[in-house]
Parts: structure tokens; sequence; C-alpha cells
């Protein structure tokens, strides 16, 4: 078990590390001068005061330092916890800007994946056991995933925004509010969350029905199931094998959709103009603000990282098969 | 009387047609007998064994009636079939390797099966029959998957035979395994009648020369039709039916080499089941064949306890 683990933790810092030095290098080997951008921006013309901008902007991002060091120096700031100023949103630090963000991004993606994977593996095993509830779960689960983020939105957004006109389409909450804790802010919280959420849980909810439906049926049929009917257990008995093994692959699943979760808003974000992380690549793109840029994929890299690892902590309790494979069989 | 089977018939619905898959099969099992049921791929033995159980969704009872212990058995019903099973009618079957649910403790499983039947747990009871085919008792509180390959089957052994049924159909289950546990098998399986675990067993196999070492009775079955029937020892060494003969002279012999003499199979395929002969089934590929081959043979008693569907006997 602690070797299991042991290997396991190896692979994530080696992950880590290789994902930290490649988001160090994109943006310092990418085209583009961000400190040319920016005193362009000044509009500056005397070629005195250009050299001197440039030199304390120079200064100020560490881009004056060779690069081996500037290398060294992003490990040291990263463990200290910072992240650079952003160019965007200058003067603020980057961890400030991305810290604003991540609570709409989490509590965006959070529910929408987990009560999609809940409410489509129920109704996916109830499909696989009724017929007249397999001729609707099954095609309406097909149109649902296939349709594209945007698309679902911007209907949602059309549909409740401007012809019902009861929900708000854009924001994170009402622009004639201010950030306060009071019951009026919340539900102007939770109003501007409903829509984007919605369009995030439909596409979500018929992949995982999908799924759900055929591993059931899959395992139905599998040797065990028939050997347990030979031997007369009931239905229910069965049923509750099947769905357990159906189940795992869907564990899977999940994993891998809470590793995207945090950078897989950003269309649906956009779309609702939701404060979120997925707004702020857009940002930080848009700018070539670099610090920005890294600060988010390096969130997103903790994040996939993370969440990899918390399955592999669960599948080992739900599955004996991958304990098994740590010990090797005993006879 | 244990079981008796009288002219059973079971189709499998396809596409195509009806597969006539046990057409027409007569036969009786007595109390604390071992019959073997011998034939090639295709010729009804597994679906024989299936209908006396559990049918698929594929399969349909045609008509026939089975008798066990003097009751019906609602075979076509599955609902009604549910309370025979495991306790009237068990079965090993040919997939024991996965026959237990991956990701449960054997011991859990076992127990939550019973439970499911409403009967308890009789822990000495399983301990004993454990220690009976030698497997430990912590075998219980393992996975399915770290067992071995004998262990397993075993295990699914002595779980099929668990609640004493009257009858045990064991359908192919030395099929994946080497020589000398084959043996092993056989010899568990003689013991557990013995023990009176089960009162009397159908035994299906492909393989002749083992159902010798175990069985009573030889039924031997071709295309769907019983084709010879008899004690053991006068399938393997008086045999009536050509379809018999053809069969036993094609199995090779200890100590024989056959580098001068080529080892001969039958010629010849089994005939369709969507649409078979009208007659004997065996005509096409029997070397006796004559014209009153196209009518059908009759299964008759040419001795005491030894039937035969052939015209020649």
């Amino acid at each position: 078990m602690r070797q299991y683990f042991g290997r396991k933790l190896l692979i994530y810092g080696l992950t880590f590390f290789v994902a930290v030095t490649v988001n160090w290098m994109i943006p310092r080997f990418m085209p583009g001068d961000p400190v040319a951008s920016m005193v362009a921006r000044a509009r500056v013309s005397d070629p005195a005061a250009v050299a001197a901008m440039q030199q304390y902007y120079s200064n100020l991002f560490g881009f004056d330092s060779p690069l081996i060091s500037q290398y060294f120096n992003f490990w040291g700031a990263l463990f200290s916890g910072n992240f650079g100023i952003s160019i965007w949103a200058y003067p603020l630090p980057v961890a400030d800007v991305i810290l604003d963000a991540v609570p709409y991004t989490l509590g965006l993606m959070i529910p929408s994946i987990l009560l999609s994977w809940f409410v489509g593996n129920w109704a996916g095993a109830l499909a696989a056991r009724r017929k007249l509830l397999d001729n609707t779960v099954l095609p309406i689960g097909y149109v649902l995933t296939a349709m594209p983020y945007m698309w679902i939105a911007i209907l949602l957004c059309w549909g409740f925004g401007v012809v019902f006109q009861v929900l708000p389409v854009a924001g994170g909450y009402s622009f004639a509010m201010q950030p306060n804790l009071s019951w009026e802010f919340v539900g102007s919280l939770l109003q501007h969350w409903l829509l984007p959420f919605t369009s995030l849980f439909l596409v979500a909810l018929g992949g995982w029905a999908i799924g759900m439906r055929n591993m059931i049926i899959y395992e139905l049929e599998a040797d065990y199931s028939n050997y347990l009917a030979a031997l007369g257990a009931p239905h229910r008995l069965i049923r509750r094998y099947a769905f357990r093994n159906a189940v795992l692959p869907q564990i899977t699943g999940l994993a891998l959709q809470l590793g995207v979760l945090v950078a897989g808003a950003l269309v649906t974000e956009i779309v609702f103009s939701y404060p979120g992380l997925g707004s702020l690549i857009l940002k930080a793109i848009q700018n070539q603000d670099f610090f920005l840029l890294q600060g988010t994929f390096l969130f997103i890299v903790l994040g996939v990282l993370i969440a990899n690892f918390v399955i592999d902590i669960v599948y080992v309790i739900v599955d004996p098969r991958t304990r098994a494979g740590m010990t090797g069989a005993t006879t | 009387m244990t079981l008796s089977v009288q002219d059973l018939r079971v189709y499998y619905r396809t596409l195509r047609g009806e597969v006539k898959a046990l057409d027409g099969v007569s036969f009786d099992v007595a109390d604390g007998e071992i019959l073997g049921l011998a034939g090639e791929s295709g010729c009804g033995k597994t679906t024989l064994g299936k209908a006396l159980i559990r049918m698929d969704g594929r399969m349909k009872h045609v008509s026939g009636r089975v008798e066990l212990d003097g009751e019906n058995l609602p075979i076509g019903d599955t609902v009604k079939m549910n309370p025979f099973r495991f306790t009237e009618v068990s079965i090993i079957p040919q997939y024991s390797m996965s026959a237990m649910n991956p990701t449960r403790k054997i011991g859990r499983m076992v127990r939550e099966l019973l439970d499911s039947r409403g009967v308890t747990v009789d822990l000495a009871e399983l301990h004993r029959r454990l220690d009976l085919v030698e497997l430990s008792r912590d075998v219980l509180t393992k996975y399915p998957l770290e067992l071995s390959g004998g262990m397993k089957q075993r295990m699914v052994m002595v779980i099929s035979t668990l609640l004493n049924p009257s009858l045990l159909i064991a359908d192919e289950i030395t099929s994946a395994l080497d020589v000398s546990t084959q043996k092993a098998v056989v010899t568990t399986l003689k013991g557990f009648r013995e023990l009176g675990f089960v009162k009397s067993m159908i035994f299906i196999t492909h393989d002749i020369s083992l159902t010798n070492q175990l069985a009573d009775t030889i039924m031997v079955m071709y295309a769907g039709k019983l084709a010879e029937k008899a004690p053991a020892d006068s399938i393997v060494n008086r045999a009536k039916h050509p379809y018999t003969q053809l069969l036993i002279s094609s199995l090779p012999e200890v100590g024989v080499r056959y580098a001068d003499k080529k080892l001969t199979g039958i010629p010849g395929n089994p005939p369709s089941l969507l649409n078979p002969p009208v007659g004997c089934r065996f005509q096409d590929r029997c070397p006796l064949a004559f014209d009153k081959c196209r009518e059908e043979p009759p299964a008759v008693e040419v001795e005491k306890d030894h039937f035969v569907a052939c015209w020649k006997a």
C-alpha cells in the first residue's frame, strides 16, 4: 500500500515539475514582447523615456536577469506563493486576480459535474432495466451529449433571458451591486449562477446516462450475473452487483471531468460573461499577460493532479482489484 | 426416479427462424445416477443443461415435460422456476473462472446469495465442504481474483451444491482444465454424490473418455436428438449407433503411434438446425445410411437400458 502511494506520489511530483517547467517556458519562448506592448500602450515617443520605461518594466518582471536564474527565481517565487504581477490588471498580483475568479468557477463546475454524475448514473441505471425508459432516456441522452456547450448556453440565454426575461444573462451578480454578505446579494449570485449551471449540467448529464446504461447492460450479461440468476437469486441482488461494478468506469470518467474542471467552463463563462477562470484565461491571452496565464495554467495543473490523486484513493477503496494488484495474489 | 424428461423441445429464436437445438429428447435419470452427456459442439447438450435450470432470453420451450422427484418443473416459466433453482436443480457453469462477482469477497457473496434465497448460512457445513475440496477457510475472506483457476472452480462447485440439490448439472466444467485437475474434479464430483450433497447429476462434456471415468450412464446426442443412451461400459465397448462408434474410434489411444495410421475424425459437418433434414439427422455423414434413413428412427431399447435411435441397430 505504502509502496503504491509512494510510486503514485513520485509520478505526480514528476508531472508537476514538468508541467511547471513547460508552463514557464511557453510564454517566454512564444513570439511577442509584453514589455514592448506595455510601453506602446503608454504612447510615449521620446526614445530616452521609452528606454527608461523598458528598463523599468524588464526589471520589474525580472526579464533582465539570465534565463536560468529567471527559471530558478520562478520556482523560488512559486513556493513563496508569489506568482508575479498581472500585466492586464496591473498592478494587482496574479494570485489575487486568480483567487477572485476561483470561487465562481468552482461554484459553477463542482455542482454541475457532481450533480450530472449522480443524476446521469441514476437515470442510466433505471433505463437499463425498463424498455419504455430506455426508449426515452437514450435518445434524449444522445441529443444532450451531442449539444455543444456554447450552443445550449446561447439557447438558454435567449429563452430565459430574452424571450421570458426571467433570468439575467451576464455577470456573476447584478451590476448594480457591490459584493457584500446580504441575502439580496446571495440571491443575485444564485440568479446569475442558474443558467450557466443548467447548460453545463444538461450537456454532461446525457453522457453519463448513456455510459451508465451501456455498462449496466454489459454487467447484467456478465457471467457472474448469469450464475446468480441460475441459482435463483432475485433481480434485486443481481442489479445491485451490476450497478456497483458498472459504476467503476464511471468513477474514472468523473476523475477526468474533475481534472479539467477548472478550465472546463471556459466557453460557457464567456457566453454568460461569468467572472471565473475561463474568462480570465481569455483576457490573459488577449493582453499577452504571461503571469496571469502562467498562474491560471498552474492552477489548472494543480487541479488535475489533485483530482487524479483523490480518485486514485477512491478507486483503491471501491475496487478490490486495484488493491490486489498492489500485493499480488497470495496463493 | 429423480429426473424424467419427456419429448423435450427447446428452440432458439433467431432472425432467420427457429433453430431446433433440442428436438424431442426423452430420458430418465435415476436416484444416485450420474448421466454423462456427450456429443460435438452444437448437438444441443448445453441447451439441454440450460433448459433444465434457466433458459436465456432467446430460448423457447416448445413442448415436452420435465419432472423432478415426481414434481413438474415449470422450465418455460422463469419466475415459477425460481423456487426450484439452487434448492432442487443446481448448475456448475462452463465459466467457473468468472462466475463470482469480482468486487465482493467470496464469503460475503455466498452470504448475500443465501440470504436472498431466505436461507441462513451454516458456517460449519460450509467449512466442512471447503475442507473436503481442500480449500483453505480464508478463501471466504478473499476476492475471486486472488484465487487460482482451479481454486475458483472448486469454490463454485461448493457454492452450487451448498443446498443439496436433487439434480446437479455440470456443464463442460473440465474443458479449461489440465488432465490432472480434470481427474481431481471428477473425483470430487463422485465424492459429492457419495456424501449425498447431490442426488443425481448430468455431466455435460465433449470428452467421451472423461465421461467414462465418472458416469454410470452415457447419453450421446447428435443434432438436437438422442442418438444412443446406455450404461457407460456398453457405450464404450458395444456401441450400436454408427455415430457413437465413429466418435469412439476417433479417440486417440495411449501407446499407439499415429505416424503411419492417421487419426481420422468423422467426415462432414452436423446439419443446420434451422432446417434440419427429414429422417435421421446423421444420414449425410453415416457410412451405413440407406433408404430407410429418410424416416426418423425412434429410440428403441435394444437391450436392457440401452436405447439406440438407428434403423441398423
